[in-house]
């Protein structure tokens, strides 16, 4: 068996010594999250030349830069649609993409509909903390009802984007969502993830105490913490107490955040499909030029 | 599966080599003769053939053809996909276009080849869908926000719909930078003979790859491999890991947000990587400038109903001629400027509101009268309508 | 020799695959340049349609006609719209099935094209007996040229039944007088 590295031995591996130090404000987990993509490549012991980090804007888009690997840092929104494109070049790659909530699901949440619905063949880590972090605490889309930000300073009265759901109702081959909280479950997703065939969503929620936290008396990375472990649900226990449960019981974990494996199919994806396609067409052309019919 | 260029299957599936042929038909035609990849595009009425066309050939050579969900997307994938070591395309008209601004900028920052045909239409906003115009030729030179330059042909005919498109990846693998073809509803939709090049009857530039050993191979300054502004091209799964970013970045490519000095040093690069080469990169086509007293400076669809009238003009013993720009950006300023020393009058007649007449009037000379004539409308001048400018310039 | 040939009906009858099937054939089966254009948008898609060919033994500057040698119409709207611009010795060459309203004081050519394609059993090919038509009346180009045209332009399937119509197009054309 693979000996593993140590935290230390990963990040000398894997980060770009001259990019450190991050820009991420202390009790940020976006750090936790970068790690656990370190842990699963390095389970997987994928090639890091043929690894590309794509990105749009944010604070979680920052991240490609400081891996050692080639990175695409785009436009706010759109680095699903840059990975499209650069997948469709060099299928033979692994694109992973880091992206936020504000980023992929407010200014880019029509490309990642038809990159899900396209079933397009890469990863996404998308870094959910309620919060548009670097422009200094605007709402998110997926801001809860009655939390604060300087675009809601009133409380938030909008219904928070359920991402997962969304992802799995456009029929991505692999849907998860966890807190950073706990290292196990994300980097077993981030592993599934990366090795299944078409669009892999992985929810990370990842706190902000600086912009989110500060303003919803979560400001203490201990708080913020606790407060995924309060709020969060594993979906199977959800389904439990929702099919069997007591009213009280139903009640209490209603507006819970479930957490867990949405959807994990077998299933092509685009390019698999696209290369049948031209291998049919391939073999009528090549037929027809050598005379037959 | 990976693309390459496999000139048998592209000259099997563009088929016989003289054909009468759509404008936006002969685009698609001259990107898969030049080895257009990757193609992402969406659809937009006058350009949707193009699409069409790309969508119906580039599977059967292997390339990769995605229809995107919006123009945004579009310019983002080829952008992505040109990372990944590819030549790739898209086309458009107005509406889109706009759209394509953001990512438009991107490419140049980032000194991404890519090309995008623009069938111009009118506008501004949705205007006249079917109908031609030549109301982009500034947005394509100062459209995405911050300092740039651009690089624009004009085509005339279905002919030049293909030769350029070609011409338009060779200047993009050439200076890494996004290349725009600026034809129109006119021409785009207008059939004429096209005679298809035989692959020895074209040139094609290939993007000049990274080389130098990994550990001193600097992506974002002067190649260090030949003498030029252009980097060598890092593409991705190579090995380079190279960084790519659309803010301000210092020569290794990370960013440098707060530095004045790699500011400067970094735009002021990629674009004099382009203006130093103003004479090389300077095209245009003289029609009866010998003894001409008069002149039309035309391009793209109005070119022809100028040269309609200069053929009126010569054989009434009018010395008109004509001056076409086939290469409207960077702008030929010393052949306008040269022009117009020799001429008393040069006549622009466009279909916008004047456009081209501006850097034209800013590097005329100021003892020529510059006249701009302008239709609007999604029609060109009527011969006889530029008949009768020209004449009371007389 | 220049020739501004306008051809119109309505939308579906292929009138632009006439024209283009002209300029095809003037262009790559015979030695003129030649430019097609064509109304596009609502028009193309049920109302009155129309597809515009120059063909010319010179290179081509302003690609629409500016006026008509030839007119063609095979719809009585059409005939109606496209008809402003046309000059006192302009050929016009009409289907009196198609366009019954044609008495506009002056000679025209009547060919019953659509008779020909329903003769032939499909009216689908109307358009090419047309073009037959056209070359009977015009010789402009020749119709080995045309023919060729029109065989390149059609489904192989229906290469007979299209060489047929334009063949009986360019006999009814050929003994066509102005009435």
């Amino acid at each position: 068996m693979k000996e593993m590295m140590n935290a230390n031995e990963l990040r000398k591996k894997y980060l770009v010594e001259d990019m450190m130090p991050t820009i991420f404000c202390n009790g940020c987990g976006h750090g936790n999250a970068l790690d656990y993509v370190f842990w699963a490549m390095e389970e997987l012991e994928l090639d890091l030349d043929k690894v590309a980090f794509t990105s749009g804007i944010g604070c979680s888009s920052r991240i490609p830069g400081y891996i050692n690997a080639d990175g695409l840092h785009t436009t706010h929104g759109r680095a699903l649609a840059f990975s499209t494109g650069l997948k469709a070049a060099r299928p033979d790659m692994d694109v992973i993409v880091f992206t936020g909530d504000g980023d992929c699901t407010g200014i880019g949440g029509n490309h990642f509909i038809h990159a899900a619905r396209r079933n397009i063949d890469i990863t996404v880590i998308l870094l959910n903390n309620f919060i548009y972090g670097m422009t200094g605490g605007q709402q998110a889309p997926t801001a809860p009802i009655g939390s604060i930000a300087t675009t809601s300073p009133y409380g938030n009265i909008e219904q928070a984007f359920n991402i997962c759901e969304l992802a799995k109702a456009l029929g991505a081959a692999y849907v998860a969502r966890w807190p950073v909280s706990h290292p196990y479950q994300p980097i077993k997703s981030i592993k599934e993830g990366i090795q299944k065939e078409g669009f892999a969503l992985i929810e990370l929620m990842s706190p902000c105490p600086t912009a989110y936290g500060r303003r919803n008396k979560l400001g203490n990375i201990e708080k913020l913490w606790q407060w995924y472990d309060d709020n969060t649900i594993l979906m199977e226990e959800y389904d439990k107490i929702m099919d069997y449960g007591t009213e009280e019981e139903k009640e209490a974990i209603k507006s819970m955040i479930q957490i867990g494996v949405f959807q994990d199919e077998e299933k092509p994806g685009f390019f698999e499909a696209y290369d049948e396609l031209v291998d049919r067409l391939i073999e009528i052309d090549d037929k027809k030029a050598q005379g037959g019919k | 599966m990976k693309y390459e260029r496999d000139p048998e299957r592209i000259r099997r599936v563009l088929g016989d080599k003289v054909q009468f042929i759509q404008g936006d038909i002969a685009v698609a035609y001259g990107g898969l003769l030049a080895g257009v990849g990757f193609f992402g595009g969406y659809p937009i009425t006058p350009a949707s053939e193009v699409a069409e066309g790309m969508a119906r050939m580039l599977p059967r050579v292997k390339g990769t053809f995605i229809q995107m969900e919006d123009e945004i997307g579009s310019m983002a994938a080829i952008i992505g996909a040109s990372w990944g070591g590819q030549k790739t395309m898209t086309a458009t008209s107005g509406p889109g276009f706009s759209l394509m601004m953001e990512n438009y900028g991107y490419a140049i920052m980032t000194e991404t080849p890519c090309v995008i045909a623009n069938v111009q239409r009118t506008g501004p906003s949705t205007g006249q869908p079917t109908l031609g115009a030549q109301g982009d030729m500034m947005q394509v030179r100062w459209g995405s926000h911050g300092d740039m330059v651009a690089i624009a042909l004009c085509p005339s005919t279905v002919q030049e719909c293909l030769d350029m498109t070609i011409e338009c990846f060779n200047l993009s693998e050439k200076y890494r930078h996004p290349v725009v073809l600026m034809t129109d509803g006119e021409v785009g939709h207008l059939r004429e003979k096209v005679i298809i090049p035989d692959e020895d009857e074209m040139e094609l530039f290939e993007r000049i790859p990274a080389t130098i050993d990994k550990d001193k191979f600097i992506p974002f300054t002067n190649s260090q491999t030949r003498d030029s502004k252009v980097p060598d091209f890092p593409a991705f799964g190579t090995g380079y890991r190279t960084y790519v970013t659309g803010l301000t970045h210092n020569k290794m490519g990370y960013p440098a947000t707060d530095k004045q000095k790699d500011h400067e040093e970094l735009i002021t690069r990629i674009i004099t990587k382009i203006t130093d080469d103003r004479e090389i990169l300077t095209d245009v086509e003289e029609i009866e400038l010998e003894d001409a007293e008069i002149a039309f400076v035309t391009y793209g669809a109005s070119a022809r109903p100028a040269e309609s009238v200069v053929r009126m003009g010569r054989k009434n013993g009018i010395k008109i001629g004509m001056l076409r720009i086939k290469l409207a950006w960077p702008f030929p300023r010393r052949v306008i400027n040269e022009l117009s020393k020799k001429v008393n009058t040069i006549i622009v007649p466009e279909m916008n509101l004047g456009q081209m007449v501006h850097p034209i009037t800013e590097y005329a000379d100021a003892g020529c009268k510059i006249v701009s004539a302008q239709k609007i409308g999604g029609e060109m001048h009527l011969p006889d309508e530029l008949y009768k400018i020209l004449e009371a310039e007389l | 020799m220049k020739k501004e040939i306008r051809i119109c009906g309505f939308g579906g009858q292929g009138v632009i695959l006439a024209g283009f099937i002209m300029g095809k054939a003037a262009c790559v089966f015979s030695d003129f340049n030649a430019v097609q254009s064509q109304s596009y948008g609502p028009e193309a898609r049920g109302g009155a349609a129309r597809s515009e060919v120059i063909i010319s033994d010179e290179k081509i500057g302003y690609p629409r006609p500016t006026s008509c040698d030839l007119m063609v119409a095979m719809a009585q709207e059409a005939f109606n719209s496209y008809r402003h611009d046309i000059r006192d010795d302009t050929v016009i060459i009409i289907d009196p099935d198609l366009v019954p309203n044609h008495d506009i004081g002056r000679l025209l050519y009547k060919v019953q094209v659509q008779k020909i394609a329903e003769d032939l059993g499909n009216k689908i090919v109307t358009n090419i007996a047309m073009v037959g038509a056209i070359i009977g009346i015009d010789d402009t180009l020749s119709p080995e040229a045309v023919k060729k045209a029109v065989i390149d332009s059609v489904p192989k399937r229906f290469t007979d039944l299209n060489i047929n119509a334009f063949e009986r197009g360019l006999e009814a054309g050929r003994n066509a007088r102005p009435e």
